[in-house]
């Protein structure tokens, strides 16, 4: 703390943060979970997923240049692009879910940053050694030793986040060919320019930034801090507990202090540098290591773990006021949850019910307003439709057009003799469609008939149909 | 801030080690007055430097007459011609094709490349180049002598050449021999006035309007000695010499008894420019396929 006759500091370095080496169950879970996110992100563009000859063979596909999302089985063309919402909507509601039951862990355990910035955590350990050990290196002066290893740790560190940036891109199109095009260096310059940016940040933010992206460039904490409550699930210190704290030294009055021995394992654990025994910090990303390192000690000197926990804010009380401990799944399962979760699951099934029901075949009609009608040299009136007919079997299909009204209508097609047109396999066509109404008939001189058009695609008798309208004389 | 100096041993709500408020408070919440980062002092900084950057490698500086170049020497008015040009280079194939190719054959069947190109290029060029006249829907000016494309009606034919032919030439202009043309006489002071109605009432009566039985049967005289020679003793018209069907539904220049009245006494004559000198023959060509797709096309 500034004296008051000093001006206060503008602007603070950061202080760097040296993780201690910590084992425990919590620690094994982020393993896991590193594990598998990085699996995930690592190996799935390459998954094979075989449909045929006309399409591509990856299992996991964001083909952007012909307007295509493959997922295994799962084809999303553009007009179906509200499931992508659909799955944006659930995620939006999955982390509502997850923040209210428990808090934040999503920084903790799975968010990129973390993750990343806990294999380059890894990385650091293996090459500088744990704490003090590179402690005692930041200090060190500028020697060959020093070099050496700073050099290879940034070296392991820029393979990570090459590999990063370049998984990305494979996503976007066929990986093995990427693959040896970018060695060729035959690649787009997009995947070029979208590897590099990836690279850096990853490097910058996983090596450097670390904690700062946290702290002060992400929004989450923010947003989060406005969806708990105080039933959600935070790591806390019981400091009713382990308050006075102090070295349990033999004759020093040890039978006056609590259970924490100041032994600051919790702090030298800490990947964003802060002292949980302060209470709850908005830096705190809740990756309850500090549990794990705390629970070790308290198994060392014969105390029961659980001084540092995942704990909800009226447990405070609760313990406080001497109460049995509360059940972590009472925090958990309480109405907020419950219909968080209902919501969640309402829009998984709907979107899995409308992904099973959804057609093969379908149509999108966009009336030609300029002009509203023709009239023809024999007074029959014409209205004109483009209509987009999308294809999305595997084959090569012929489509049937017909429309369906209360009053008589004709219908043709441009360009084509009668009512049917091929549409490739996998593909879209835009066909010109005429409706006419016979001269002086109901339609021709109403202002507006109801109509339908139905498509059929006559391989597979798959119909689907689509509302429209007609316009007549009486417009004006 | 010296002003508002924290007392810590007056505030509740703060603890000793605590850093000092900004003397801020709202509902009760104070804010901390800690340091900012001094990372964000470096980007802070680079930022400007960047903008600096910025403004010298691209046109930024407004000076007198334009701003200044930027020694990338970007320019967006560059980039559309380079893009044009790298377009056209693109589809010089399709283009040179489409002016050696036979207009009939030109479908969406036997050649789609070609016909997406025509039509999707003449498009454009009728927005550009005909609807100021023919109406960006191509539908003309009802009744004010700007023809609906749309329609099964030509005055000058709607296979793919006829309409290649008129986009190319044009009607009744003076800058191109090879126009189409032809010239209705004017009937007033030709005729007596009540053969003027009566062959009004004739032309109503052969196109199913309502007219006075009396007239038109004394009109058909008129009709035959006057009018049939380019119309057709039908009146179905005549192609040859643009003279319109008055048998049918549709009227250039609109067909109450008045405005058909207005027709004899005074005639009409409908000009088009010649498009040979200002369009591309590709262009041309293109045009008169798009009109053609449109749903009148013979």
């Amino acid at each position: 703390m500034t004296t008051s006759n000093e001006p206060p500091k503008l602007y603070a370095a950061r202080e760097p943060v040296f993780p201690r080496r910590v084992s425990g169950n919590f620690r094994n879970l982020k393993w896991v979970v590193m594990a598998i996110t990085l699996a995930i992100y690592y190996v799935t563009p390459w998954i094979r997923f075989d449909r045929g000859p006309s399409l591509p063979d990856q299992a996991v596909l964001l083909d952007l240049a012909n307007r295509r999302f493959f997922f295994f089985w799962i084809e999303i063309w553009p007009h179906e692009f509200y499931f992508v919402a659909g799955l944006l909507i659930m995620a939006g509601l999955g982390l509502f879910l997850f923040t209210s039951a428990l808090g934040r862990v999503w920084c903790g355990y799975s968010c990129p940053q973390t993750v990343w910035t806990d294999l380059f955590f890894t990385v650091e350990r293996w090459i500088e050694g744990d704490r003090n050990a590179r402690v005692r290196l930041w200090n060190a002066k500028w020697d060959a030793r020093k070099i050496r290893l700073r050099l290879f740790k940034w070296a392991v560190w820029l393979a990570i986040a090459v590999a990063t940036g370049g998984a990305w891109v494979f996503y976007f199109t066929d990986a093995p060919t990427l693959l040896g095009n970018l060695f060729t260096g035959q690649a787009h310059p997009a995947a070029y320019t979208t590897i590099a940016i990836l690279t850096a940040t990853t490097f910058v933010f996983g090596g450097f930034m670390r904690e700062q992206v946290c702290i002060y460039m992400c929004p989450w904490p923010r947003i989060q801090a406005a969806m708990m409550d105080e039933h959600s699930i935070t790591v806390a210190y019981r400091d009713w507990r382990g308050e006075p704290r102090g070295k349990h030294r033999k004759a020093e009055g040890a039978d006056q202090l609590g259970d924490c021995i100041d032994c600051n394992a919790c702090v030298n654990v800490c990947p964003v540098g802060i002292d949980i025994r302060d209470g709850q910090q908005l830096e705190c990303i809740t990756c309850a290591l500090c549990i794990d390192a705390c629970d070790d000690m308290m198994a060392k000197v014969g105390k029961e773990r659980g001084l540092i926990d995942y704990m909800a804010l009226t447990d405070e009380e609760n313990e406080r006021a001497g109460n049995k401990k509360v059940s972590i799944w009472k925090h958990i399962f309480r109405p907020r949850t419950i219909i968080y979760t209902i919501l969640w699951s309402g829009i998984g099934i709907g979107l899995t019910v409308a992904l099973f029901m959804r057609g093969n075949i379908d149509m999108t009609v966009a009336p030609v307003r300029n002009p509203l009608y023709v009239t023809l040299s024999d007074g029959t009136i014409r209205n004109t439709y483009d209509i987009r007919l999308r294809n999305m079997t595997h084959d090569d299909a012929q489509f049937a057009l017909s429309v369906v009204s209360d009053a008589a209508l004709e219908i043709s097609l441009e360009g084509e003799e009668g009512i049917f047109v091929t549409v490739p396999a996998d593909e879209t066509h835009l066909q010109r469609v005429y409706v006419l109404a016979a001269p002086d008939s109901a339609a021709a001189t109403s202002a507006r008939t109801d109509i339908r058009f139905w498509i059929e695609n006559m391989a597979t008798t798959e119909r689907s149909s689509q509302d429209s309208s007609f316009v007549g004389k009486d417009t004006q | 801030m010296t002003d508002h100096k924290t007392d810590h041993h007056n505030d509740p709500t703060l603890q000793a080690g605590d850093p000092e408020t900004t003397g801020h408070s709202w509902d009760g919440i104070k804010e901390f007055n800690n340091p900012l980062p001094r990372w964000w002092l470096w980007t802070f900084y680079a930022c400007i430097v960047w903008g600096l950057g910025y403004t010298i490698a691209y046109p930024a500086w407004p000076l007198l007459k334009e701003a200044t170049p930027g020694f990338l020497g970007y320019s967006t008015r560059a980039n559309v011609v380079a893009d044009i040009a790298e377009f056209d280079a693109m589809n010089v194939g399709l283009r040179e094709a489409l002016e050696r190719v036979e207009l009939t054959s030109v479908t969406p069947q036997d050649t789609p490349d070609l016909y997406n190109y025509a039509i999707q290029g003449g498009a454009a060029t009728f927005r550009t180049w005909c609807a100021q006249c023919h109406g960006s829907g191509a539908a003309g000016v009802q009744a004010a002598g700007y023809p609906n494309l749309l329609d099964d009606d030509w005055l000058w034919g709607g296979s793919i050449e006829d309409i290649h032919y008129t986009v190319a030439h044009g009607i009744r202009n003076e800058d191109d021999p090879d126009a189409r043309y032809s010239q209705m006489t004017a009937f007033e002071g030709m005729i007596p006035d009540e053969e003027i109605t009566a062959v009004v009432h004739h032309v109503l009566a052969i196109s199913g309007q309502e007219h006075d039985a009396g007239l038109a049967m004394a009109g058909a005289e008129v009709y035959s000695y006057n009018c049939a020679s380019c119309h057709g003793e039908e009146g179905l018209g005549d192609r040859f010499l643009g003279a319109p069907n008055l048998t049918d539904a549709i009227w250039l220049y609109g067909g109450s008894p008045e405005k058909i009245e207005e027709t004899v006494r005074y005639s009409r004559f409908g000009v088009m420019p010649n498009w040979t000198d200002r369009l591309s023959e590709a262009e041309i060509r293109s045009v008169a396929l798009y009109v053609h797709s449109l749903g009148g096309g013979e």
